[in-house]
């Protein structure tokens, strides 16, 4: 059987044309070309479900939450409850108390680096991350590391773009209170090992916080194999809306926690001598939440589940593995992140082209990447790049997709001669 | 939106072959300057005499657009006084920003740069240069952003 025919099967048992009719956006054109959307790993484009069922909630059930005995108070206060269940289904927590919902994973990590970090981590402690991360997973670390004269090490990476195992387990010290690492990375697709990672942290008497914005997209996630102490992750990397996104934390843990914002929700009595907090999840969860933004990440989860993820992941990882042997056989293309378990992001440099005159350049031709640090200038750094081009893949990218992109870097290589 | 509107051949070939790259060692006037959200990084050297740019240079690493636009900077101002710097400055920006600007005589080869202004997120890129020599004139050493 020819490769073509296989690869043409394949993509009839996932029906990957069926997914793109889900998506609206997709039939759009953008510089008088189809749009192809290969930008996913920064944000992802929304199902017809999740839109639907935003829609729906404002024309029939908006009322705020925990609040009124109104009737629309009760369905808007069941939807968003019934959102939490969903995501702790999803993530397979043990019960809706570890699920708080957040802005996203940068609000979900200031949580813990706050609250937890606040009272935890003490003078000469020291907070472990990887070279890897997103500037969300450093920046409230070093925060937390100059407000309580504490440490922040870096488990370093090789040049495929893996974390050295070795080098991490002699950065584990009685010192090290926390290790804070990404599920995946956003700018190079690498996959940490992160089950061997957490029981060697556990071993050590360190806690794991899990930055899983690339994780929940892509990857089946479940908390309690993991045996993780914090996963965080946002929704607009699966298909919800953008300003929601949940901290799971085990329950023990958010007990113990402080709250992390003041406010309405998060509190059982209020008197000017004391304030009694609120049980959990919702000592954490300061203020009218996001409402319809739980109902949509709900939704979008709901929409994941039924294409599975694991078929999700196959088809993201077939399409990986044909753009990277496309990519390859052009001429001057360098892939950045080299890594055996990668997610399906692919990190490239074109030689004598910037990457910023590549984006303009696939911009023209309707293909939209990522070209810049991806919030990860450490990466950028260990690599010697100003920048890269990054092409990330959903759950409707197609093998047209990567022609397209093929052809692009084609084009950006005429006019750059 | 026409990609050789904004990649010409004199933009291509001062990307390929930057003019007056390099430093002045010992220059009383230079400034850094970064483009954070693509990374273009840039030092531009200035030797004056009294109010004339004798000599200027720069190096750093960038985008095809900052290069090119720093290349042909150079070149047009070498030579010239601060008043004519201001105004060719203002020139090249309405250049950069207006849709409509007419293309005025005395810009000379920079005119290859009016495809920028169809594509407003490398505005910044062509401005960087001659943000970066003001500060030089200005200060004598400074570090700007464009952000």
């Amino acid at each position: 059987m020819s490769v073509a025919a296989a690869v043409g099967e394949r993509e009839t048992a996932y029906d990957v044309l069926r997914v793109r009719r889900d998506f609206p956006i997709l039939s759009r054109s953008v510089r008088g070309k189809p749009l192809v959307y290969l930008d996913n790993a920064a944000t992802t484009q929304k199902p017809n479900a999740v839109i639907d069922r935003i829609v729906r909630y404002y024309r029939e059930e908006n009322s705020n939450v925990h609040r009124g005995v109104h009737y629309l108070s009760e369905v808007a206060t069941e939807a968003y409850e019934a959102a939490r269940t969903t995501v702790k289904r999803f993530l397979n927590a043990r019960d809706e108390k570890e699920i708080v919902f957040t802005r996203g994973t940068t609000e979900a990590i200031n949580l813990v680096a706050s609250s937890w970090g606040g009272s935890n981590v003490r003078e000469g402690d020291e907070v472990l991350i990887s070279a890897l991360e997103h500037h969300s997973n450093i920046v409230p670390w070093q925060l937390l590391c100059e407000a309580k004269g504490a440490t922040l090490r870096i488990i370093p990476v090789n040049d495929a773009g893996e974390l050295l195992f070795e080098e991490y387990e002699k950065l584990l010290t009685p010192r090290t209170r926390i290790v804070a690492v990404g599920h995946a990375s956003n700018a190079l697709g690498t996959i940490n090992p992160l089950k061997r990672m957490i029981a060697a942290a556990h071993a050590n008497g360190s806690l794991v916080l899990i930055d899983g914005a690339q994780g929940v997209p892509h990857l089946h996630v479940d908390v309690r194999d993991l045996d993780c102490d914090f996963y965080a992750f946002s929704g607009h990397k699966v298909y919800a809306p953008t300003g929601i996104g949940a901290l799971y934390a085990k329950q023990a843990l958010l007990e113990a926690m402080p709250p992390y914002q003041g406010g309405g929700d998060m509190i059982l009595s209020v008197s000017f001598e004391k304030t009694t907090y609120n049980a959990l999840p919702y000592k954490f969860e300061a203020g009218t939440p996001n409402i319809s933004g739980a109902v949509g990440l709900a939704a979008a989860m709901d929409y994941v589940e039924g294409l599975g993820i694991e078929a999700i992941a196959a088809h993201e990882a077939r399409l990986l593995q044909r753009a990277t042997a496309e990519l390859l056989r052009l001429p001057d293309i360098e892939i950045i992140g080299t890594a055996a378990h990668k997610a399906s992001v692919l990190s490239f440099t074109m030689k004598g082209v910037h990457p910023h005159d590549l984006g303009t350049i696939l911009d023209a031709e309707g293909v939209a990447v990522r070209t810049g640090h991806h919030c990860a200038m450490p990466v950028m750094t260990f690599f010697g790049l100003p920048a890269t081009a990054r092409a990330s893949f959903g759950c409707y990218n197609n093998d047209a997709d990567v022609t397209a992109l093929v052809a692009a870097l084609k084009r950006a290589r005429e006019v750059f001669n | 939106m026409d990609l050789k509107e904004l990649y010409r051949d004199v933009i291509l070939d001062h990307n390929r072959q930057p003019r007056n790259f390099g430093r002045i060692e010992g220059t009383d006037a230079q400034a850094d300057g970064h483009n954070p959200l693509c990374g273009d990084r840039l030092t531009v050297f200035v030797r004056l005499n009294g109010e004339q740019v004798e000599d200027i240079r720069f190096e750093g690493k960038g985008c095809a657009i900052s290069t090119a636009s720093a290349s042909l900077m150079t070149e047009a101002v070498k030579g010239k006084d601060r008043a004519a710097i201001q105004s060719l400055y203002d020139k090249v920006h309405e250049l950069l920003t207006q849709q409509d600007a007419p293309t005025d005589a005395s810009l000379g080869k920079l005119a290859a740069l009016s495809g920028v202004r169809e594509f407003p997120a490398r505005v910044k890129c062509a401005s960087l240069c001659w943000h970066t020599l003001n500060a030089a004139l200005a200060h004598g050493a400074a570090t700007v952003s464009t952000e």
